[in-house]
């Protein structure tokens, strides 16, 4: 742990468990805890201003364990909640659309539309009536581990600093309102951080917690919350489309959820194992909003809130072991998502409660991750497992695919690998027509109606803020490779993979290309940590409160 | 010497405000809540007044929801030893608010009263003056720098021509800017600890004030968008352009 | 017809523009009077109160401690004036000059009524428009019926007037007694630069990332300097390092409403804009014709900034 600052001084807090992640399997984790053992001593560390701050989902939810969890939720649902009502499962074209038979997977019938960042709220205060400690505005930073080799295990987090300035070095120097981050020493800590989570992720490499699974896949999703004019909408019907502007081997699609009160939730999900180096998920997104059908929709209306994260997409087979001494992953953090479903949230409540209570049971986490696969969630996972990978080979393969592994149940004898995201890319050399997503990478906005104008006019609708004078968060190890290595094969896709233009190529004082960084814009979605093809961008949280203050996404 | 901090919980100024549906207000559906900035830089300065030995107790007081126990407890947390919430869900306004804070001034008798120059929500900028006049009791707003000697306050002030000093003699009314101080992180420990500091919760109405008249706010609306203008095509052509419309001599 | 006390903003020697532009919201509402307190060997503000066009009376209050613009001294005066004049004035208006701010809150609180703060519009006689949320919500507020309306106008939302016929200039008192807790110990010389504030500068020059570097930012300092303007930056500028944060202007900046704006080498994101939203005038300089900026500014001019600042430069000479 090279860059910690060895000599100052921390306070040290101790807690029984220590939950890294405001979401919904940390919280879930946390109430089922305290549920289970009233004595115990739990903290829960949320990176966002306040819970939900960072939460954005669909979200389609299976309100199964959620009834589990608090069975209370119906009495005072959240802000946004409508029943689901009537699925359509479309294929788009440029100028049309075509009904397609719904997959079984995705019948929504008894689930509810809900902003998730609302439920985790409600969750939150749920977790600490019944004594559990939330800190929302503390990232956890470092894993705090001791011992060696097979003696190795984690004692806690630290959490991150507060009030570092910005001096060239990146840890950045102490400023003058600087307020030392906090060791939290636990029994057991928790990495419920969602997917790509800064901790999850050293840790994975540490104990090598990757090793009997193929590479996680990611996929990158955006959302929007539109207020329409009146009479547009049907509540509850729920929209999901493949096809255009994605050409056949990019795997990716949109959702449209009415809601109550003419309103809509829109977005989109590209699969991050997309090849095309010109490629710009974001622009995707808003050329499917200009389709005509979309456009009649949103014409007129207003955007209240957007953003972007990335989900774990890999599945069953590129699942980490879950369980190392002293911590277990939960959730996204580890890869519980159901992509058929591309529901994610019933599956990280499981994850969170199934971790409480085998720690209630049996004291350790050893034992964990056999647990979870044998569950329900876990079963769940490997009846779909072969879905997802099988796009691979294209839209058409893919779907073929996805109807054999249904009808089989999943039941077919073999399990197809996952391949990881950062060398999907072909080379700018290399690159295939593919289709009009060619023309996406140009600048297309001239021809653009709908608000956001651009990226920066999009992350406006985050709200998100950064100190200014912190130390940069996104790291990139080497800058050199931009102007160079990177501007030659691939042109730079940093600048367009960004879902807010944080990454930009900029003529330098020399007149030659250089790297610029635009920290404070970054909505924490992860996806320059996954995509980036030399692996040398490592997103590290920056400090507490900072990012995206989501509305209810 | 005692020091009453006043707080509002106002909509957190990294949130873009929208004006809902109706026109009746603006949405506050899932939107973060946080102490009026203004405010929190007026809690921290009675926390460094307390510190350097200026003062020795920081009463933190609020007028709100229920809710506003939030902001109260992060006061308390920055390191304030107490806390009163007086619960109103029905709109307050100014003068009825420094009715209130007068009301609180009798009962705490401190000799200073700290408050935000505004609130960034109502954008008022009122009530440190309204109770400075009520208490009859000098004010000193927009104060970006404090000094205290032998119960006086020298009070630096941000006015348009630059900055002024005036001095006011103790107990006063004093409304802080923004460069007055940065305040401190809040630390986790410091979190557990506020949750043990005394935060008495009381109905408006015990106050006894006497309602004034409020203003009515009839309708909501966001501003006026920007028109675009034109495109001259030399600077010669932008020079008339701009003194014709009489920006430039 | 209505009476309008408005107060003069001024420093003993000049009138404060706010109040030209006040008397055009005051004469809206009624006969104007403007009430100018001054110590006795500093009345010149009273003869250019009476000069402005709907000004039909100036109140001169001459006293030795209304040499200093103290609320706590003058709020008792002006509560004392406000309820004299024929069974009370009907309005009585501030400009919201950081002085007005300061003052009406504590007149409003001596009568017991409420203040509108931040009048922008006259909707009708008891029914205004004002800014909340920084200026990013409108409200509409009524006076509700038998009070005395008091307001501080928002001089950016009003044209300034003229000069018209001199009105009389009439001694006035107001006789109360007044506190002496509060001493004025008088302006702080700040020394610094020359520059005018960013924040309240009429004028502003502002770059961005298209000035390209710490060095040609000094282009941006030289026209500013020229035309006696504050200097502004883009946040883009300011994390490309060319200048410091403390002259960021927008969201996340300094919000600001110069008379003019000088938008150079800015794209205008929306971030940027929200900071600039109620300036007078934008001009936008930039070499990108489809850049956002040039949807809001009033004058655009597309081609590089580093042939036409200079050029503009010259044409100001010449000016």
């Amino acid at each position: 742990m090279s860059e910690q600052q060895g000599d100052i001084e921390r306070d040290v807090m101790e807690y029984d468990y220590a939950i890294v992640g405001g979401g919904p399997a940390g919280l879930a984790c946390a109430i089922r805890l305290k549920e289970k053992m009233p004595e115990a001593e739990i903290c829960l560390l949320e990176k966002g201003s306040e819970i939900g701050a960072h939460i954005l989902s669909g979200c389609v939810m299976e309100p199964g364990p959620l009834d589990e969890l608090m069975p209370a939720w119906r009495d005072n649902p959240p802000a946004i909640c409508v029943p689901a009502g009537r699925d359509e499962f479309r294929l788009y074209t440029r100028a049309r659309s075509f009904r397609l038979p719904t997959p079984p997977q995705m019948h929504n019938a008894g689930n509810y539309i809900v902003a998730l960042g609302e439920l985790c709220k409600q969750l939150a205060e749920h977790a600490e009536s019944l004594g559990v400690e939330v800190f929302p505005g503390f990232p956890g930073r470092h894993p705090l581990i001791e011992g060696e080799g097979a003696d190795m295990r984690v004692v806690g987090v630290r959490c991150g600093d507060m009030g570092l300035e910005a001096d060239g070095t990146p840890e950045g120097r102490p400023g003058p309102a600087f307020a030392a981050g906090v060791d939290i020493r636990a029994k057991t800590t928790l990495l419920a951080e969602g997917c790509r989570g800064s901790l999850s992720k050293q840790l994975i490499a540490r104990f090598k917690l990757n090793r009997d699974a193929t590479p996680q896949t990611y996929g990158l999703g955006f959302k929007e919350l539109w207020q329409l004019p009146a009479g547009r909408t049907t509540p509850g019907l729920i929209q999901h489309s493949v096809g255009w502007p994605l050409d056949n081997s990019t795997y990716g699609g949109s959702f449209l959820y009415h809601l109550d009160e003419d309103r809509v939730y829109i977005g989109f999900v590209v699969g991050l194992d997309y090849e095309d180096p010109r490629f710009s998920p974001f622009e995707a997104f808003q050329q499917f909003k200009h389709h005509p059908d979309m456009r009649a929709l949103l014409e007129g209306g207003e955007i209240i809130s957007s953003g972007a994260r990335t989900i774990s997409e890999g599945g069953l087979q590129a699942l980490p072991r879950m369980e190392m001494p002293g911590a277990l992953l939960i959730g996204d953090a580890a890869g519980t998502l159901n992509v058929p479903k591309i529901k994610g949230v019933h599956q990280a409540f499981r994850s969170g409660m199934l971790a409480a209570e085998h720690l209630a049971a049996s004291g350790t986490p050893e034992g964990y991750d056999a647990a979870f696969r044998a569950s329900a969630a876990g079963r769940e996972l490997h009846k779909v497992r072969n879905i997802r990978p099988g796009f691979h080979g294209g839209l058409w393969l893919g779907m073929a695919n996805a109807a054999l592994e249904t009808v089989l149940a999943g039941r077919t004898p073999w399990t197809l690998a996952t391949h990881a995201d950062w060398d999907s890319l072909e080379t700018r050399a290399s690159a295939r027509a593919h289709g009009e997503q060619a023309a996406m990478a140009a600048n297309w906005h001239q021809e653009r109606s709908l608000p956001p104008r651009d990226r920066l006019a999009s992350v406006y609708f985050a709200n998100t803020a950064h100190e200014e004078s912190q130390p940069v968060h996104l790291r990139v190890a080497d800058t050199s490779i931009c102007a160079t290595r990177c501007a030659e094969e691939f042109g730079n896709p940093c600048t367009r993979f960004c879902p807010v233009g944080v990454y930009e190529m900029v003529t330098g004082e020399d007149g030659g290309l250089q790297l610029q960084i635009n920290a404070s814009n970054c909505v924490h979605c992860k996806a320059c940590d996954i995509k980036d093809p030399y692996l040398i961008i490592d997103w590290v949280p920056p400090e507490g409160g900072s990012g995206p203050n989501y509305q209810t996404l | 010497m005692k020091i009453l901090v006043g707080i509002k919980r106002v909509i957190d100024y990294n949130v873009r405000v929208q004006v809902n549906r109706d026109g009746s207000g603006v949405v506050k559906e899932g939107v973060k809540m946080s102490i009026n900035p203004f405010d929190e830089i007026a809690v921290e300065e009675a926390l460094r007044m307390k510190e350097r030995g200026d003062a020795n107790e920081v009463v933190v007081v609020s007028i709100g929801p229920e809710a506003a126990q939030q902001q109260l407890r992060t006061a308390l947390a920055m390191g304030a030893d107490r806390a009163v919430l007086y619960q109103s869900d029905e709109e307050v306004q100014p003068l009825a608010a420094a009715r209130a804070l007068l009301a609180v001034v009798e009962a705490e008798d401190p000799g200073l009263v700290l408050l935000g120059k505004q609130a960034i929500d109502d954008d008022s900028n009122q009530v440190g003056q309204m109770l400075a006049a009520l208490w009859n009791r000098p004010q000193a707003t927009f104060v970006s720098a404090l000094e205290f000697t032998d119960g006086v306050a020298k009070a630096t002030r941000e006015v348009d021509a630059g900055l002024e000093n005036i001095e006011v003699e103790l107990p006063a009314v004093v409304t802080v800017d923004l460069r007055l101080n940065e305040p401190r992180f809040v630390k986790m420990p410091d979190i557990m600890k506020a949750k043990r500091k005394p935060l008495e919760i009381k109905p408006f109405a015990e106050l006894g004030v006497e309602m004034p008249v409020q203003l009515e706010t009839t309708l909501h609306e966001p501003p006026p968008k920007r028109q675009g203008g034109v495109k001259v095509d030399s600077v010669q052509a932008l020079v008339e352009a701009l003194k014709n419309k009489g920006v430039l001599s | 017809m209505s009476s309008v006390l408005l107060i003069a903003d001024h420093d003993g020697k000049s009138l404060n523009t706010g109040i030209a532009r006040s008397v055009a919201c005051a004469r809206q509402l009624g006969t104007v009077h403007v009430a100018v307190f001054h110590a006795p060997d500093a009345d010149a503000p009273c003869a250019a109160a009476a000069r402005l066009d709907g000004v039909s009376r100036v109140l001169s209050v001459s006293n030795p401690v209304n040499g200093t613009p103290l609320a706590a001294v003058l709020a008792p005066q002006i509560a004392r004036l406000a309820a004299e004049h024929e069974g009370g004035y009907d309005y009585v208006l501030a400009p919201s000059t950081t002085f007005g701010k300061d003052v009406l809150p504590r007149v409003a609180a001596l009568m017991g009524v409420p203040q509108v703060s931040d009048l922008m519009e006259v909707i009708d006689a008891r029914t205004f428009k004002r800014p909340i949320y920084a200026g990013n919500v409108i409200t509409t507020v009524k006076v509700p019926e038998g009070i005395p309306v008091l307001a501080t106008v928002r001089i950016a939302s009003f044209q300034a007037v003229g000069d018209g016929e001199d009105a009389p200039i009439v001694a006035a008192q107001a006789e109360v007694e007044l506190p002496d807790h509060t001493r004025y110990l008088g302006l702080v010389d700040t020394g610094g630069s020359d520059r005018p504030d960013l924040q309240s500068a009429p004028v502003v020059v502002a770059g961005g990332r298209g000035v390209g570097s710490e060095e040609n930012f000094q282009v941006i300092f030289k026209l500013a300097d020229k035309l006696g303007a504050a200097v502004g930056a883009s946040r883009a500028a300011v994390d490309a390092g060319y200048v410091p944060n403390e002259m960021q202007v927008g969201q996340t900046g300094k919000i600001i409403a110069p008379d003019l704006y000088f938008a150079i080498g800015i794209s205008g994101a929306i971030q940027h804009m929200t900071g600039i939203k109620d300036a007078g005038c934008i001009v936008a300089i930039n070499k990108d014709g489809d850049a956002p900026i040039f949807e809001v500014a009033d004058y655009g001019l597309v081609g590089d900034l580093f042939t036409l600042l200079p050029e503009l430069e010259k044409a100001l000479d010449g000016a």
